[in-house]
């Protein structure tokens, strides 16, 4: 049977506005147009508000912002690759702690503190330690948008039926022994849940802190690996052995989130992690652990304090063709003004915390964030970027090496601890390979010697 | 009588296990549909939630972060890169099936072994070329890369159709005095039509759900849905209700055109060489 005319037509038709349609260059907005600007980001709930908030900057300038949102990998993939080939789509990237340095030491940023002496800015606001780790040999090459340390989190309620009180300052020895006593897998609750999943984002990220107070380190000064160590090897050993005890199930597999829901459903005493979670934990609505939750320190051993730093940061790209344009955008989003518009639009407990000391002066923050607010303040002012454990590093950071080799190497290093939490090997099994790889990267890299 | 009632008691059998199986199949895509109408507490319980009020929270807030253009950008790059590789590969599978060029079995390998090396390998290159031709971030390059992802796999499917045919018919259609156009227009492609149609929805799909080739040669512009589906995933907080939510509004497309093409699909799955 032979198709009508009229099918013909009509398929015809179709064909054609169909690559009609795909000659343009895509559906999205965005344009050459000096008045807009792309950004970049992470998905995380902080930058949906930004996203949902963006209108109002830009009914202010009339500067439209194009939004490209990635999970962090791809994001860091995606954006190292358009600055690296001088691409030039993005007017500003979100970048961590980790990326600013090195990005800033590859010349792919562009020094942002002509921008931010603007007395308006107010730069010496941002919190000391967080502006130290987006600073390069003296240059500002990012503008924090919020930023954490990580503390311990734990049930006061199942502390006090258990006729048990959380130390002032705890220790690892003692919150061991909490665990020990806490842990009650017969009513699904572990005595404490920590990072087990693979990733130097995951579980190195707690990991490392206890590392550095428990004396050990990574490399010494002359980049000699000292993962195998006899304090580093006592601190991992600590670790694999609390979560082996102590631990969540399927710790293996664990990691920020998985922490996050089995604390909120009830399902642990206490957590280790960033202090970023207290807003979450504190949400009656998607927590059933809000107002039940008590907030010590970062547990420590041989030094005075620990706990990680990181922020999430807008930094400017060299390939930018719209700077101007682009800071406008960056010290709207990281202003006092953007911090009371998130309070007044959308609630207190979802203004970005960890950047500036004035955001803890606000009288409806201090009363939204009571819980956690000051704890989480005094754990990033005690944090020491350049050292966090005994000695000086010769990088800034606390729970990652600002070397481009160690986002590899990290990975490499949590697959074995994970190996180890998993049972799969020993933990001195997993501290030698480990070993063995830190030792070729400071080799590969030049770094050795030199 | 008594082997009358075993047959329909095996038939049955065959019916419960075939319903047994497609559930074990089709349980992660109704998870995923159910998790959709969650809150986000509720969708990461352990044990999962069966029993819930459900709310159309997470629809509205993906509705509300601009869905249509990546949707449009998805239909483009999908619909033309489809219809440009039938364009194309139903006159080279005809030349290396019932016409064979020489060297055709050479041709054929040539097609497939393109399908051998890993999209990771090619990236830079075709980054780099992007660039500098200016074509980043552009759905019509998008659909050019799909159409050469799709092209080898079309030209076998359509090839392994073509040889079906039976040659009597076609020997018939030449007595009788069709020409070359005739014999494609009137005989060829009616009776490959299923077959075509498979073709299309398979490279459709494919071309749907790409994501690596999308991730890397888009940013806002030509961004596609599945761009869109990992803009949702994060490390700090919960996100499977929404990112569920999100997923079945990507995959109303597909299962529209499956669903349009069914009639087709069943006929076209099992005719040609996969049988």
């Amino acid at each position: 049977m032979q198709p009508s005319v009229r099918t013909r037509y009509a398929v015809a038709a179709g064909l054609a506005t169909v690559l009609a349609a795909s000659a343009c260059s895509g559906a999205g907005g965005g344009g050459d147009d000096a008045k807009t600007i792309t950004i970049a980001t992470v998905a995380n709930p902080q930058m949906q508000d930004i996203e949902q908030l963006s209108s109002v900057f830009e009914e202010e300038t009339g500067i439209d912002v194009q939004f490209v949102i990635l999970p962090e990998n791809e994001l860091r993939d995606k954006v190292t690759q358009d600055i690296a080939t001088e691409s030039g789509q993005y007017d500003i990237v979100t970048i961590g702690t980790y990326e600013t340095p090195i990005w800033a030491e590859n010349g792919w940023l562009a020094p942002l503190d002509e921008y931010a002496s603007d007395p308006e800015y107010d730069v010496d606001d941002l919190l000391a330690p967080i502006r130290e780790a987006v600073t390069y040999e003296d240059g500002l090459y990012a503008v924090p948008f919020y930023g954490e340390s990580s503390f311990l989190m734990y049930r006061k309620d199942l502390f006090e039926a258990a006729g048990l009180t959380m130390p002032a300052n705890p220790t690892w020895t003692e919150v061991a022994g909490l665990a020990a006593q806490l842990d009650d897998p017969e009513n699904d609750v572990a005595g404490i849940c920590l990072r087990g999943l693979a990733g130097w984002g995951e579980n190195l990220a707690p990991l490392n802190t206890i590392i550095h107070t428990f004396g050990g380190r990574w490399y010494d000064e002359d980049w000699n690996a000292q993962l195998t160590s006899p304090e580093t090897a006592a601190a991992v050993q600590f670790y694999v052995d609390l979560v082996r005890d102590y631990g969540e199930d399927g710790a293996a597999n664990a990691g920020f989130s998985e922490c996050l829901t089995a604390t909120s459903q009830g399902n642990a005493a206490m957590w280790f992690d960033a202090t970023v979670g207290a807003s979450v934990l504190e949400d009656p609505e998607s927590s059933d652990a809000a107002g039940l939750m008590g907030y010590a320190p970062a547990p420590v051993m041989e030094t005075e304090h620990s706990g990680w730093l990181w922020a999430w940061n807008l930094a400017l790209p060299e390939t930018s063709q719209h700077k101007d344009a682009a800071w406008d955008f960056m010290s709207w989003a990281t202003s006092k003004e953007y911090i009371s518009l998130v309070g007044e639009e959308l609630g207190w407990t979802r203004v970005p915390p960890g950047s500036r000391a004035s955001t803890y002066e606000i009288p409806e923050y201090q009363e939204a964030a009571a819980a956690y607010a000051q704890p989480t303040l005094d754990q990033i002012a005690n944090v020491n970027v350049t050292k966090p454990g005994l000695y000086e590093q010769n990088w800034a950071g606390v729970q990652y090496i600002t070397i481009p080799e160690f986002q590899d190497l990290g990975t490499r290093v949590g697959q074995e601890i994970s190996a180890a939490i998993a049972g799969n090997q020993t933990v001195e099994e997993a501290l030698e390979k480990a070993q063995q790889y830190a030792e070729e990267t400071a080799q590969t890299g030049g770094y050795q010697g030199g | 009588m008594s082997a009358k009632r075993s047959r329909r008691k095996g038939s049955a059998l065959v019916g419960v296990l075939a319903w047994a199986a497609a559930l074990v199949f089709f349980f992660p895509v109704l998870w995923m549909f159910v998790s959709g109408f969650k809150q986000e507490a509720q969708a990461s319980t352990d044990p999962p939630t069966f029993l819930f009020a459900p709310t159309m929270d997470q629809f509205e807030a993906i509705l509300g972060r601009d869905f249509t253009p990546y949707l449009l950008n998805s239909l483009m790059a999908s619909i033309g890169s489809t219809l440009l590789v039938l364009a194309l590969a139903t006159p080279a599978a005809y030349a290396l099936s019932l016409r064979p060029v020489p060297g055709w079995r050479d041709s054929l390998f040539f097609f497939i072994s393109t399908r051998m090396m890993p999209p990771a390998a090619i990236i830079l290159p075709l980054y780099i070329i992007a660039s500098n031709a200016g074509v980043l971030d552009n759905v019509t390059m998008l659909a050019l890369v799909y159409t050469a992802m799709n092209l080898p796999i079309a030209v076998w499917m359509i090839r392994s159709f073509l040889l079906e045919l039976p040659t009597a018919v076609l020997e018939a259609a030449k007595i009788d005095g069709a020409g070359f156009l005739t014999e494609v227009r009137r005989i060829i492609l009616p009776m490959i039509a299923p077959g075509l149609a498979a073709t299309a929805l398979i490279c459709f799909i494919f071309a749907w759900n790409e994501f690596f080739f999308a991730v890397s040669l888009t940013s806002t512009r030509a961004a596609t849905v599945p761009v869109f589906l990992t803009g949702f995933i994060t490390s700090e907080g919960l996100f499977l209700a929404r990112l569920s939510a999100a997923a079945t509004m990507a995959a109303l497309p597909v299962i529209l055109a499956g669903w349009i093409a069914q009639k087709w699909l069943v006929r076209g799955l099992t005719m040609g060489a996969v049988k």
